[in-house]
């Protein structure tokens, strides 16, 4: 057993309310600098809908993760030999255009146009060329809301996957959230991609890095991640990406993303985790299987033999008490109701989804007198095709999707009925074996789901400081002084640009 | 006197620059260590370009080091005719030197025509593309016109030794002086390539990844020390 912790994250996309200042914050934190426009850490996405970058999940096009071929766990885009006979010209690599062109808007004009006929304007403005864009076509959040509709809906992979027909008139059509940030995977394939080995997982907490100084720009991470979550700095000619905003959760506060959060949709605690069972985990055969693979690799952290192992491994006595209490342990691995996205990319990624409920397609006649059985069918009619979140979150597996839903279900129809009364006993019905789930679970579950305060959602322990080898040397220092890509543009004698 | 300026000062100086330069740089400025990839902006074009030209690079690498670091002697060991040879340079040279050429020219092209490209290469960048397309273009002309019309040139008694002494520090430079004007204008315009290596994104080529498929695929560091890697 080879313990090591990861700090990991839980979004509640029942909550998500769309607003996107998870992205905001994110984006004015981290990557406000020339090189770093089009980039979002944090971004937002309305599925269905091609996502950002555009259909990152089509990996037959990017490559993106690992692949299980004839017993071997590889790189979908190749493994190194072959990288580096295509190290001159990358063929799987994302454009800007697959993201989008970023602009600004000639504000300026505004105030010093002349006096004229008409009302001045601010021109849009390309920040990568400084030209005009007379008709901005495409941006991070076009298919905001659905808006692009039947004409872009069918550009999302996990749409043309989908056996059925996914209607797209307005009283049927189903729409949901999803914010994504880098999954600080497990078995990341950004890392294995790397040819100089700049990128890593670092041992306290699992965040992965990218380390500025050793990055060579080779960008093979930036499609070998199949979330599409390392992005290519036009002006530092390196890799840059979401970093769990590690100068925060080392003193102990959530990331800006969780902190701002409107919908307050997330949680951040510590897991524990055998090192020694990740890679068997991402090479079980069945995609499927992926899932529960990956959770047997999780530790309990009650456990005696656990908690020993864990001192071994330098893991400190705070760090296992957050374990124990941390939101994410609960969904994730003890309630088994927050998902991985996209486990078939055999990532093993440590953000975890609780899948959204959503409005009854049929209505529900004669709602009060419905007994609790009654419920159990209606799982099965909700506008987001169960299919549609087993092709997010489970491999295509839709047993998966349907127990979480029921459970949640159990616990709003439990929930109503301590609150509002007139509905049967819970205990004696199906709906609880069905769900696999107990009274005190539930509410346990509500509590943390609905009414959970800041610290309850947000475990995190403070950095191991005492493992440091040279405090002396960092006292007064910058937490991300080696790290951190410079600021502004990179300048080296000749290299200097127009207006820099 | 002219001799020892262009080939004894002009290339210990241009070896001089090119080390030293490197060297600071690498040990100052690793922020701005990397290779120039523009393939974000541009991939069509970058396709054919940047592998033509790379690929006729590591050829051509392979040709100068059979042409100028192997001496001749030990072709006559092996029984390899001067006329073998010679055959042998000009078809492996000319595809290897047409491939920089024409690759190069695909990239400034690119380079001068395409905005998003345009707008963000620097003066460096040109000047490594432009004195690249220049050197390899005369080598293309010795090899494939030079040596086929004028006169098949025996470099491998002139330029190699000298080339060789250099490294011995005992600069042959009288052998040098003999040696046809495009030759001699073929490897000054080199020497102005490499003194200019440390100043431009040339310094990728240091950083060929050739440890990448021997380490281990996941790797892991410790925020502690995060500079040593492990486990
Ligand atoms: C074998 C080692 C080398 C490797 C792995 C390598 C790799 C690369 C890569 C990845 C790029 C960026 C391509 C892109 O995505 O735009 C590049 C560009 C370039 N390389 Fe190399 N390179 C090597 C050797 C060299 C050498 C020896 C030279 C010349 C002396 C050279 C000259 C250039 C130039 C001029 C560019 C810029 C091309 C442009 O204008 O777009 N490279 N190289
Ligand atoms: S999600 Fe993050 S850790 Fe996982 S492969 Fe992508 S960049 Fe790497
Ligand atoms: S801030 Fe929270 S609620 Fe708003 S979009 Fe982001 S994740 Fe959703």
């Amino acid at each position: 057993m080879r313990v090591k912790a990861q700090v990991a994250m839980v979004m509640h996309l029942d909550k998500c309310i769309g607003c996107h200042t998870c992205s905001v914050t994110c984006k004015s934190t981290w990557t406000n600098r020339p090189g770093t426009e089009y980039m979002w850490f944090n971004n937002v996405e309305t599925r269905p809908g091609p996502g950002y970058p555009k259909q990152w999940e089509d990996q037959d096009r990017y490559k993106g993760g690992w692949e299980y071929k004839n017993g071997k766990l590889r790189l979908k885009a190749g493994g190194p030999m072959s990288k580096l006979k295509n190290i001159f010209y990358n063929p799987n690599m994302e454009t800007l255009d697959d993201y989008y062109e970023p602009w600004t808007y000639e504000y300026e004009h505004l105030i010093k146009s002349p006096k004229s006929e008409h009302l001045p304007v601010a021109r849009p403005k390309s920040q990568i060329t400084g030209k005009y864009i007379d008709k901005p076509e495409w941006g991070s959040n076009w298919d905001d809301d659905l808006a692009g509709g039947s004409e872009i809906v069918p550009m999302d992979p996990n749409v043309q996957k989908l056996q059925e027909h996914i209607a797209m008139e307005y009283e049927k059509t189903f729409m949901m959230y999803l914010p994504r940030i880098c999954e600080h995977c497990l078995n990341p394939s950004c890392v294995a991609s790397c040819p100089s080995g700049a990128l890593y997982k670092r041992d306290e907490d699992g965040v992965v890095l990218v380390d500025q100084e050793e990055c060579r720009g080779w960008r093979f991470c930036m499609n070998g991640c199949p979330y599409n979550k390392v992005y290519y700095n036009w002006n530092t000619h390196k890799a840059e990406k979401c970093n769990f905003c590690y100068p925060r959760t080392e003193a102990g506060l959530p990331t800006i993303c969780s902190e701002t959060c409107v919908g307050r949709i997330r949680y951040i605690g510590v897991v524990l985790y055998d090192a020694d069972k990740v890679k068997a985990a991402a090479s079980v055969e069945d995609p499927q299987d992926l899932y529960e693979a990956q959770l047997d690799c999780f530790l309990d952290p009650f456990d005696p033999e656990v908690i020993e192992e864990a001192a071994k491994a330098g893991i400190n006595n705070e760090w296992i008490k957050s374990a124990q209490e941390s939101p994410v342990y609960k969904m994730a691995m003890k309630w088994k109701i927050a998902l991985p996205l996209h486990p078939e990319y055999r990532t093993l990624p440590m953000v975890w989804y609780v899948p959204p409920l959503s409005p009854i397609m049929n209505h529900v006649t004669n709602e009060e007198e419905l007994k609790t059985d009654g419920y159990i069918p209606t799982v099965d009619q909700m506008r987001i095709p169960i299919e549609y979140l087993a092709s997010l979150l489970t491999a295509g597996d839709t047993d998966v999707i349907r127990k979480v839903l029921l459970k949640l279900t159990a616990m709003r129809v439990h929930m109503r009925s301590v609150s509002v009364g007139g509905i049967d006993e819970l205990q004696e019905s199906k709906l609880l074996t069905e769900a696999d789930i107990d009274v005190e679970t539930i509410e346990e579950m509500a509590r943390l789901l609905g009414v959970a305060k800041y610290d309850e959602r947000f475990v995190i322990p403070t950095g191991r400081r005492e493992m440091d080898d040279d405090l002396h040397y960092k006292q007064g220092a910058c937490s991300i002084d080696d790290l951190a890509p410079p600021e502004g543009m990179v300048t080296y004698p000749f290299e200097r640009r127009k207006g820099s | 006197m002219e001799g020892i300026f262009w080939w004894v000062i002009v290339p210990y100086l241009t070896l001089a620059i090119m080390i030293i330069g490197s060297i600071y740089r690498f040990t100052h400025n690793q922020l701005s260590w990397v290779a120039p990839s523009t393939e974000f902006f541009e991939k069509k074009w970058l396709r054919i370009g940047s592998p033509l030209f790379h690929y006729g690079l590591l050829f051509a690498f392979v040709g100068h080091v059979m042409g100028v670091l192997i001496p001749l002697e030990f072709y006559h060991m092996f029984g390899i005719s001067d006329h073998m040879y010679h055959a042998f340079a000009i078809y492996g040279g000319g595809v290897a030197g047409l491939m920089v050429v024409v690759g190069a020219v695909i990239l400034l092209i690119r380079k001068m025509t395409i905005d998003r490209v345009r707008v963000h290469a620097t003066f460096a960048d040109f000047y490594s593309v432009i004195s690249l397309l220049i050197v390899a273009g005369i080598g293309v002309y010795i090899t494939l016109i030079y040596n086929t019309t004028v006169v098949e040139y025996e470099y491998r008694t002139t330029i190699g030794p000298w080339f060789r002494s250099l490294f011995t520090f005992q600069p042959q430079y009288q052998l040098m002086t003999g040696v046809p004007f495009l030759f001699q204008l073929h490897i000054i315009a080199a020497f102005g390539l490499f003194a200019s290596i440390p100043f431009t994104r040339l310094v990728h080529f240091y950083s060929v990844p050739i440890v990448y498929p021997f380490r281990a695929p996941q790797q892991y560091r410790s925020r502690s020390a995060f500079k040593r890697k492990g486990i």
